[in-house]
């Protein structure tokens, strides 16, 4: 199970809670349960995001596999200039 | 492995030197072509109508005189872009920023434009357009739109971010949270807590090219066009939506690009062109004046931002705090919310908390201006930082020193970090002879750090090699500062060849994969890594064409300095194969050699940069000049370093300008007062002295060079530096950016006072 941490407008979209238990294996599997457990995260992804897992930060690769125990962080998607 | 992306530490003989660019000769001469420097056959010249109102209804467009002008072939109104986009929010506030629909939302706001056979014909046709307002209440500054009570810029936005969900529309479009700890008991364990308030005025990224494009559709909904952009196959996409275009059919060139810093990441004109040349049925050429430029594109925020910091006598800080207002114009941004990430990311803080309310104003659409948000968080943070070293007598490089971040620190914004730089830039600080200088009369020395995230993204890349053993790297993303330089030392190394074998050029979007753009410093980090891999794809093809040739197992084949080798004794008689032996054999080896990557680069490394500065103020006028300044900065790994320090340069320009001059105008009727290079004034070569940098190479572990993007950070430090140094010579703490003669007069007479 990994404590996935939320921040900025993806904490409100959950409830206002700053984190959550997921069991997921990959990206792709914790976005699907997540959208799942909170509907309103589907307007969240829509507006992009990207996943911290120990540290490094995935904004397109959902196939990205997480480790047993990682630091997850949501985050918004950024933009650069 | 050929796409491994792990950092593995090596000895480069073509990395890190400093060959001449490969577009230099054109630039220099005038041959290179930027967004205006192509024609077609038939070409109609377009021209726009723009609002004079800042905020407007729009009862009416009548054309029918227009259209009735001589020479005028099309023209049109929202009626003629029809809401194609099936409900996709951004993608409709895009539509909606390129030509307005119901209402005009901002002085400059785009309603009607023409296409005509010259340009006297365009611009008599947009006067004969008659467009009926109703002048609706306006609002442009950021605290105002919060205020109860202010003009609503957008009915359909109701403030994202918040529960409960809000039942009547706002301007502020969302509220962003970030931060650890409890600030609350962190304030109450300080033994001193600082609290300040700022202010920064808007400004425009400032670039010398003004946007512009030759579009061409046809009756058989096929389409190019050729565009000044940072990121085509964007563009690509994003015109094609807005069309209703198949994407395969409309083929987007990037030109050259006079610079964009991250104006050129969104469209705003491009899909008039199109639609245009759709209607006309003929090639259509648009350019923007610097009017235009300034009032219909995309400038950054402006903000107020409030910021709290308690500390312990002995310089730890035991929390902190900041609410950040962004404006983002009339449409939705993401601008607060990334002040309220970067603002304190250089620190290792035990409690903090980043609040950033993102406001609609009537003004034009913000956009990302490099490193975008940050500078001005880390203008309110890093002014701050040095009053709270002044309140406990400590100076100002120890304290952050003593509170920098480092590897295993828990981010403001959320995520550990690995190994980062900035600790390493001011103890680079602490060490710069730039420190010692002695100051001279009226002069006064600031510093500030800066950070940013940088990212990756979608990236393709082709490698061919041809007959002569020379090398055709193609790449997707638009070079903005030198990147086919870089690239071709990367290609150049893998293989073992000489730079000068290697030319690189930019795809059109019919020639390539998906390409992101070129934005968040990615450029070389993205293409870097795909060239990287291709390259090593090519290798393998080489070694496997080596072993056929020689009949041996592929096993026995290795690549060195640009041969392939025979490994062992057996094949001592073997004599190695250059790769301009196994090119002039390849029609009998299999035909053309290539290699091609197809990635999404991800694990960017995060930015960190200080900054010294030595400022000079004349005591009558309060005009002031940089007297010395210099840049420090991880590069991760610098490829080309001329490019990397230019990157470092042009930023720390662009922030001392932005700290010094720079400012968005607003009347009270919510016109733009200062839409040009007179009244906005950026600094010149003249206004400046050399900008001194220092690279330091922190490598990134997820990049096989290490290499970080850096073309973003260097824009961060500078305001907070400026702000820094007045507070040194005047002894007066500026509060609001620029910091312009009147301001700092003003604030030097109330302190007098």
């Amino acid at each position: 199970m990994l404590k996935v941490c939320l921040s900025g407008p993806l904490k409100s979209a959950a409830d206002g809670a700053a984190s959550v238990l997921v069991s997921a294996a990959t990206i792709r599997e914790l976005l699907r349960k997540l959208v799942k457990q909170y509907p309103q995260m589907q307007m969240q992804l829509d507006d992009g995001i990207a996943v911290s897992v120990n540290g490094e930060i995935f904004r397109d690769n959902w196939s990205q596999e997480i480790p047993e125990g990682a630091e997850v962080f949501l985050l918004p998607r950024i933009q650069g200039g | 492995m050929a796409d491994d992306p792990k950092f593995k530490d090596r000895k480069f003989k073509m990395v890190g030197t400093r060959p001449p660019r490969p577009d230099g000769l054109d630039k220099v001469t005038g041959r290179a072509k930027y967004g205006a420097d192509t024609f077609a056959p038939g070409q109609l010249v377009a021209l726009v109508l723009r609002s004079p109102h800042a905020h407007a209804q729009i009862k009416r467009i009548d054309t029918s005189k227009a259209e009735k002008l001589t020479g005028v072939k099309a023209i049109i109104t929202s009626n003629d872009l029809p809401d194609v986009t099936n409900g996709d929010r951004e993608l409709y506030d895009t539509l909606e920023n390129c030509l307005a629909r119901d209402r005009a939302l901002y002085d400059g706001h785009a309603v009607a434009a023409v296409a005509a056979i010259d340009e006297p014909t365009a611009r008599k046709a947009l006067k004969l357009i008659r467009v009926t307002y109703k002048i609706l209440p306006h609002v442009t500054d950021v605290d105002a739109a919060m205020k109860p009570g202010a003009p609503i810029v957008q009915p359909r936005v109701y403030t994202r971010g918040v529960s409960p969900k809000p039942t009547s529309p706002s301007n502020v479009a969302k509220v962003s949270e970030f931060g650890h700890g409890d600030v609350e008991a962190g304030f109450k364990a300080a033994d001193v807590v600082v609290e300040k308030s700022y202010k920064t005025e808007q400004t425009h990224q400032g670039y010398i090219e003004p946007h512009a494009c030759l579009a061409s559709v046809g009756p058989d909904g096929h389409g190019e066009l050729w565009v000044t952009t940072q990121g085509h196959f964007v563009y690509r996409n994003t015109c094609a939506a807005l069309l209703g275009m198949d994407v395969a059919k409309l083929k987007v060139t990037s030109s050259e690009i006079g610079g964009g810093f991250g104006g050129k990441t969104h469209v705003w004109m491009e899909p008039i062109a199109l639609a245009l040349s759709r209607k006309a049925n003929r090639p259509v050429k648009l350019e923007m004046t610097r009017d235009e430029v300034f009032r219909g594109t995309g400038p950054t925020s402006s903000t107020s931002i409030d910021v709290k910091i308690g500390v312990k006598k002995n310089g730890t800080i035991t929390a902190a705090s900041a609410e950040l207002r962004y404006q983002d114009g009339a449409f939705p941004g993401i601008w607060a919310m990334l002040g309220a990430m970067t603002a304190y990311a250089c620190y290792d803080l035990k409690n903090v908390k980043t609040l950033g309310y993102d406001v609609l104003v009537n003004r034009p659409k913000v956009a990302a201006y490099r490193a975008p948000s940050a500078p001005m968080a880390a203008f309110a943070v890093e002014s701050t930082i040095n009053e709270v070293a002044a309140a406990i007598g400590m100076d100002p490089v120890d304290f952050r020193i003593k509170n920098a971040a480092k590897e295993g620190t828990k981010s403001s914004y959320g995520p550990t970090y690995g190994p980062i730089g900035i600790g390493p830039t001011l103890a680079a600080v602490k060490k710069h002879p730039h420190m010692r200088e002695k100051l001279g009369k009226n002069q006064g020395r600031g510093m500030a750090c800066g950070f940013w995230f940088n990212f990756g993204g979608e990236t393709c890349t082709d490698l061919n090699i041809g007959v002569d053993g020379t090398v055709t790297l193609t790449v997707g993303t638009v070079d903005v500062g030198g990147a086919r330089a870089s690239l071709s030392l990367i290609a150049a190394e893998e293989l073992g060849i000489p730079y000068e074998r290697v030319k690189c050029n930019i795809a059109d979007t019919g020639s390539l994969g998906h390409n992101h753009m070129t934005d968040g410093s990615r450029g070389t980090f993205s293409s870097g890594m795909s060239t990287i891999f291709a390259a090593r794809h090519a290798i393998e093809d080489l070694c496997q064409r080596a072993a056929n040739t020689w009949e041996i197992p592929v096993k026995e084949v290795v690549w060195h300095d640009g041969n392939a080798t025979a490994k062992g004794k057996k094949h001592k008689k073997l004599q190695p194969l250059s790769l301009g032996d196994l090119a002039a054999g390849s029609e009998n080896t299999g035909g053309p050699i290539a290699g091609h990557s197809q990635i999404v680069a991800d694990g960017a490394g995060v930015s960190f940069a200080s900054h010294i500065c030595d400022i000079e103020v004349d005591p009558e006028t309060s005009a002031t000049k940089v007297v010395r300044y210099t840049v420090i900065q991880d590069a991760g790994k610098a490829i080309h370093p001329d490019y990397v320090e230019g990157q470092f340069q042009g930023g720390a320009v662009q922030g001392i300008g932005w700290a010094l001059n720079e400012e968005y105008i607003y009347g009270d009727d919510g016109r733009l007062q200062n839409p040009g290079f007179l009244d906005y004034r950026i600094p010149v070569c003249s206004d400046l002295p050399f900008i001194d940098t220092q690279i330091l190479e922190i490598p990134n572990p997820n990049h096989p060079y290490g290499i970080r993007g850096v073309g973003e950070t260097s824009i961060v430090p500078p305001l907070a530096a400026i702000g820094n140094a007045l507070a040194d010579v005047t002894g007066v703490r500026m509060t609001h950016v620029p910091m312009s003669p009147p301001r700092i007069r003003k604030a030097i007479k109330e302190k007098q006072a």
